[in-house]
């Protein structure tokens, strides 16, 4: 059995359920909205000011979003003991925790597109020219969150405040991508400064936090 | 009647069961627990059960509500592991390689409540076999369902409903182990009939079954041994042949 196909399974199955139920995209959608306009009508920048605090206010909203997301996806494995029936099929676990990423970052990158018209109108950001390179921080940066988020989601799915553990367990292991992602965006913005070294900073990032989740995730699923 | 910590299996296999049982294997045991304890924190939920269960059997475990049959069944499974003891399951104890020969059905139904009935046997039967096409019309006919409309999700199922697609999920990749954990709660008893004619067949066709169930008279036609558990040890074994007609209910 072919682990790309396995992941399409799962990746298929989690699309199914959102699609359905609406639970992730609802909250991380209102929840991002809320964060960005408050933002706007507590500083009411200038626009210079607002080219960049624009990058911190956007991931800010975006991780806290996420994390709500995030603590929603593992939760439709435990609802009816799913996870149990995922642990005793003879698929590579690592199909589950692939598929799951994928179709988190799916709904998290969908929720990008949604609210980037309303930050551009809401901090006065003209973003045309430089949107290839704003595209690679946002995809290397959603993935550095989405790949720890699904991880330390699936480590917290047995303990008792879950939706606690998630967010002070992710943070501070997402710093380093958070502010990679936050400099990238506002040298991107004030055209200031090369954001180069920030976006290699965030592929390392990614590629190093995607392998040892995908070493350490059959550990998690088997844990009791 | 024989004594706890039992090591084979007392008296001959029914009837039912001797064909299947020559056909696989005599001497091959499905389970071998060896001393097998299991504490959470302090309390132990298994202590020191040494038993073997023979394959292409039907066995029917008992006990009070904490007497340890749920953390037996799971720690068989694979899906919790003993804090003592020696676990032997179908000829291995690498427990997570046995996944695809096991049939479990827990107390939850192990579906998602936003698919329909075949979407979720789709995805399991996938997730199996890498594809989605073996035998799910079969199963949701031998379990009833085949008639139900197949776009109806299974949060709308009734709760006797769920029961029985959950066992067509656990019949899904036609387990050499059938592990259920209480399958007839909320059944009614028309449904409990077929399914205990279900799970007698799937004896036949040589698989072990271990049902764990507080309704063991529904099992009463098709039972090799009953199984009784008592703080977390075995207490009794007795098999069809030993039982009077109706006798496995008074060890309830």
């Amino acid at each position: 059995m072919s682990l790309a196909r396995v992941v399409a399974l799962h990746l298929r199955k989690d699309m199914r359920l959102e699609w359905r139920s609406k639970d992730s995209v609802n909250s991380m959608l209102f929840f991002a909205l809320l964060v960005v306009v408050v933002f706007a009508f507590a500083f009411d920048p200038l626009a210079e000011e607002s080219r960049r605090i624009a990058g911190g206010i956007g991931w800010v909203a975006l991780l806290f979003a996420t994390v709500v997301a995030l603590n929603q996806s593992w939760t439709r494995e435990l609802r009816n003991g799913v996870l149990d029936a995922l642990r005793l099929a003879p698929a590579p676990p690592n199909a589950l925790f692939l598929g799951k990423v994928l179709a988190n970052f799916i709904f998290v990158a969908a929720i990008e597109v949604l609210i980037t018209p309303v930050f551009v109108v809401f901090y006065n950001l003209r973003i045309v020219g430089s949107a290839p390179q704003l595209v690679v921080v946002a995809a290397l940066g959603t993935w550095a969150l989405v790949v720890n988020g699904t991880f330390f989601s699936a480590l917290s799915i047995r303990t008792r405040n879950r939706e606690l553990m998630l967010p002070l367990v992710l943070f501070p292991i997402s710093l380093p991508a958070l502010l990679a992602m936050v400099v990238a965006t506002s040298n991107i913005l004030t055209g200031e400064s090369s954001p180069g070294d920030w976006i290699k900073l965030l592929a390392v990032y990614d590629v190093v936090f995607t392998t040892v989740s995908l070493l350490l995730f059959e550990a998690v699923l088997s844990a009791e | 009647m024989t004594e706890p910590g039992i090591h084979s299996v007392t008296g001959p296999p029914s009837s039912q069961s001797r064909h299947s049982q020559s056909q696989a294997g005599e001497a091959q045991p499905a389970v071998v627990l060896q001393g097998v304890s299991k504490l959470f924190g302090r309390f132990a939920a298994l202590h020191d059960l040494t038993a073997t269960l023979t394959r292409g059997r039907l066995y029917v475990l008992l006990g009070e509500n904490g007497a340890g049959k749920t953390t037996l069944l799971r720690i068989i499974a694979g899906l919790a592991s003993a804090t003592r003891g020696a676990v032997q399951v179908l000829g291995s104890t690498e427990l997570r390689a046995n996944g695809a020969r096991i049939g479990y059905m827990g107390h939850a139904t192990l579906l998602y409540d936003e698919l329909s009935a075949r979407e979720n046997l789709q995805y399991f039967c996938g997730l199996y076999f890498g594809r989605s096409t073996t035998n799910i019309d079969q199963l949701l006919d031998a379990v009833g369902l085949g008639k139900v409309d197949p776009k109806r999700r299974i949060g709308q199922y009734s709760q006797g409903m769920r029961q029985r697609l959950a066992l067509a999920r656990a019949l899904l990749s036609s387990p050499d182990l059938l592990l259920l954990d209480e399958p007839f709660s909320n059944v009614d008893a028309r449904s409990i009939a077929a399914m205990a004619l279900l799970l007698g067949q799937v004896r036949d066709r040589g698989a072990t079954v271990i049902a764990i169930t507080h309704q063991a008279e529904a099992l009463a036609a098709v039972a090799d041994e009953w199984i009784t558990l008592h703080a977390g040890t075995i207490v009794e074994r007795r098999t069809a042949k030993d039982a009077a007609p109706g006798d496995g209910r008074a060890h309830l």
